[in-house]
């Protein structure tokens, strides 16, 4: 018995002990120094042709905060990856400015965040920072009081509360506010004449879809929108869905507004097919993805409509190069999530390159210069979930949301 | 029996002097710029941590209770505390004062949760405690979730849902339903967190070295030999549960004071776990052995952020925590540490012995010297 334990106890030092040098080979990945990228850069860089002429390269560090092992997981993956592919991107034009990003876990927890905010201002020392995250809401509020006190720039892609950039100068969103998101839903069905009857179930423990709803229903009734039934659940583990649905059955509602994200909402489309009840759903942002979940059958989301800034199915070059460079390196699809991050870096990118003198900038002048630049009017960014994005002085984006269908599979732009 | 007595308040002393050193060198370290940022910022929420673990081996490893609810003790507090510190804004414009008054409303909240959760439960035995204290901490996630605090001139305001949350214009809400508590103005500082664990370990361990102590831990060996002498069970279980609910809410309310924002989600059965696995890896019933586990678990994940396997630190902070069980489960690890132990008083002796030699010395050469001198002046 002791030997027993004592066997145990060796087995699992050696797991950790092969764990770590396992490790050490692949632990670059999620940086991306400007350096490795230096045979592709030559062979790719042809217009620029004064490489050797001793021009500048700034490398601006982005550090990167967001949820990658827990519940969350798979949105703050999703940010770091669409992210990646931008930097990548971005280093190979062999422009002024290279990025450097280093994208850290926060477990999708306020005091992890703070936490990981500040290794990453241990990473980038002396250089100039700029702050891409994080992914979610309740962390976003911590860290950007932090990065509000510091002076760092900061730019979210996912974190979608108001609150998240109430009051801070430096904090800027590339996705829609939550009440942004709820009353651009009320006015789509007011002037799309959709549903007589809308009912509504959201996450009350979830602020993404207590902000939606809430908006969206205030909004409704200024519309004069009949909404029959509201009704909630606490948590995203929630497995059975039936009386909520049956609320909205009794109702009469032939409009199920669901502004929640996809996992629920496929249990959801699911236990409705079985009790025989098919209103027309209705999603915010966070239904994009439900396509691409293992073992979901399409043909529940037939005829589901979502405002979603992205489609994966989109034919314009930058969305097909950034889908298929997605698919390669992870074998999923990207979602809007991957989007808004790959949109980020381009922001950022794009930015630092209008602005003078960025090589002697502390990140304290670099935060002030950018968010002067955001909020001057005259910036724009054309991305994978916008074309000529800008920014309000709130720090909110100024993008039309798109209400897209799915039909046979895929996404039809309504 | 005196010799006992004093065995156990040296113990205690060691502790107060372990956390002493520990602040005072941090303390070297920060005024040096040798502490990084991420170290720093860790420092608050270890602190409350540290109560917490503490507080919760009052209730596990002294009274021998299993209690999967903690953070919902911690809930209370955070947000009972931080409502405390805005409401008191204007009145005690000192923040270390207020945030004094802000962790004496979060224990004084924890304490009452600790009422109401243990007058009916603790009257029961077996497992009962273990699945009436996680509902409650799902209970209070739940209610925090829904509930809509604020304050304007009208007074203050409490409701449950968002409509019947009416505040006016100039109004300030404080909790804001599952946005949780935002905008909140940091008053937590690493001294607070010292002085807190300070007051805790007075606390337990006076408490576990008193005659009410003692007859919690009786219940804790035989309830039916404790009973059978006289001791009251309910009132000694509800005096270290509630103690232990009263700390772990002052430590909730340090925690959320720390933070810019506060959601009730932060509170739920993994944190309870978390310091539930403090306690257990520290040792039940050992307070140093909580305050040192819980420092280090707490800090483990963050460190291994800085090396190059930051994509496989939280597999590697589960292991870690496989090895710790296992080895101080293992018969020949406990011998392997107890030679070591052995080893460390036999060099402790050593020094000991040489010590009193060399003070010997001194003397002797003190006295030699004096005489010498005395010598001089008498010629």
């Amino acid at each position: 018995m002791k030997k027993k334990n004592l066997a145990a106890l060796l087995m699992a030092g050696a797991m950790s002990l092969s764990l770590l040098a396992g490790c050490s080979s692949n632990g670059d990945q999620t940086s991306n120094p400007p350096a490795s990228d230096a045979g592709t850069q030559e062979s790719q860089a042809t217009e620029t042709d004064n490489q050797g002429g001793g021009t500048d390269v700034v490398t601006i560090k982005v550090g990167g905060i967001g949820p990658t092992t827990g519940d969350a997981a798979q949105y703050g993956t999703a940010t770091q990856w669409g992210a990646e592919i931008a930097v990548d991107e971005i280093n190979a034009q062999n422009g002024p400015i290279r990025l450097e990003l280093q994208y850290e876990d926060d477990t999708n927890s306020a005091d992890t965040a703070v936490s990981a905010y500040n290794s990453l201002k241990d990473w980038a020392k002396d250089a100039p920072l700029v702050i891409y995250g994080c992914t979610t809401t309740a962390p976003c509020v911590a860290v950007s009081t932090e990065t509000f006190a510091d002076r760092y720039f900061q730019l979210t892609p996912s974190a979608s509360s108001p609150e998240v950039t109430n009051g801070k100068d430096n904090v800027f969103q590339m996705c829609f506010t939550d009440p942004g998101q709820g009353t651009a839903a009320a006015e789509y069905l007011k002037s799309s004449g959709l549903g007589t009857k809308i009912g509504v179930i959201y996450n009350n423990g979830d602020p993404y879809s207590t902000g939606i709803a809430e908006a969206f229903i205030a909004h409704a009734k200024e519309l004069g929108l009949e909404v029959a039934a509201t009704s909630t659940y606490p948590e995203d583990t929630t497995t059975d869905y039936t009386v909520q649905l049956n609320a909205c059955k009794d109702a009469g509602a032939d409009l199920v507004f669901l502004p929640i994200y996809y996992t629920p909402a496929s249990l959801i489309l699911a236990q409705a097919k079985q009790m025989d009840y098919a209103p027309i759903f209705f999603g915010g942002d966070g239904m994009d993805g439900m396509l691409d979940m293992d073992g979901f059958d399409k043909s529940l989301a037939e005829g589901l409509l979502l405002m979603t800034p992205f489609n994966a199915s989109g034919t314009d070059e930058r969305t097909k190069k950034f889908v298929e460079t997605y698919q390669t390196g992870h074998g999923i699809l990207p979602n809007q999530f991957a989007a808004d991050g790959y949109d980020c870096m381009y922001a950022i990118y794009e930015a630092c390159c209008q602005i003078d003198g960025i090589a002697d900038m502390d990140h304290e002048q670099l935060c002030d210069a950018l968010s002067a630049l955001f909020t001057g009017g005259d910036f724009s960014v054309d991305g994978l979930t916008g074309s000529a994005m800008k920014w309000l002085t709130t720090g909110e984006v100024s993008k039309a949301p798109v209400v897209v269908k799915v039909e046979g599979g895929v996404y039809v732009t309504q | 029996m005196k010799k006992k007595l004093n065995k156990n308040s040296l113990n205690g002393f060691i502790n107060y002097g372990i956390v002493i050193a520990a602040f005072i060198i941090i303390q070297i370290f920060i005024g040096k710029g040798m502490l990084s940022n991420s170290l720093q910022s860790l420092l608050v929420p270890a602190c409350c941590y540290i109560v917490m673990a503490v507080s919760l081996n009052l209730t596990v490893g002294i009274l021998g209770e299993l209690s999967l609810g903690h953070a919902g003790f911690m809930s209370l507090g955070a947000f009972s505390g931080i409502t405390a510190s805005i409401l008191l804004q204007n009145s005690i414009p000192m923040a270390p004062m207020r945030l004094a008054v802000s962790m004496a409303a979060g224990a004084a909240a924890g304490a009452l949760g600790g009422v109401i959760v243990g007058v009916p439960v603790l009257r029961l035995q077996g497992d009962y405690l273990a699945i009436v204290t996680l509902a409650f901490g799902q209970i209070i996630k739940n209610i925090i979730m829904v509930l809509y605090v604020g304050v304007d001139e009208n007074g203050f305001h409490i409701a449950a849902s968002s409509e019947r949350f009416d505040l006016a214009a100039g109004g300030t809400a404080i909790i804001k339903g599952p946005m949780g508590a935002v905008g909140v103005s940091k008053l937590a500082s690493f001294t607070a967190g010292f002085v807190l664990i300070l007051i805790t370990l007075l606390v337990v361990q006076n408490l576990v070295n008193s005659r009410s102590g003692r007859a919690i831990m009786a219940l804790r060996d035989n309830r039916i030999a404790a009973e059978s002498v006289g001791i009251n069970t309910t009132k000694y279980k509800l005096m270290a549960f509630v103690t232990s609910a009263a700390l772990a809410g002052a430590a909730g309310a340090l925690f959320g004071l720390n933070y810019s924002s506060t959601v009730a989600s932060k509170f739920d059965f993994n944190t309870s776990i978390l310091v539930l696995v403090f306690v257990v890896l520290g040792g039940l019933g050992s307070i140093r052995g909580s305050i040192i586990a819980a420092a280090l678990l707490y800090v483990l994940p963050e460190l291994l952020r800085s090396f190059d396997i930051a994509e496989y630190r939280m597999l590697i902070y589960a292991i870690v925590l496989i090895l710790v069980m296992l080895a101080t489960n293992n018969e020949q690890f406990t011998a392997l540490m107890g030679r070591v132990g052995g080893w460390f008083k036999a060099v402790g002796g050593w020094f000991k012995a040489a010590g009193a030699r060399v003070v010997g010395w001194l003397k002797s050469l003190g006295r030699t010297q004096s005489k010498g001198k005395g010598g001089t002046t008498n010629g």
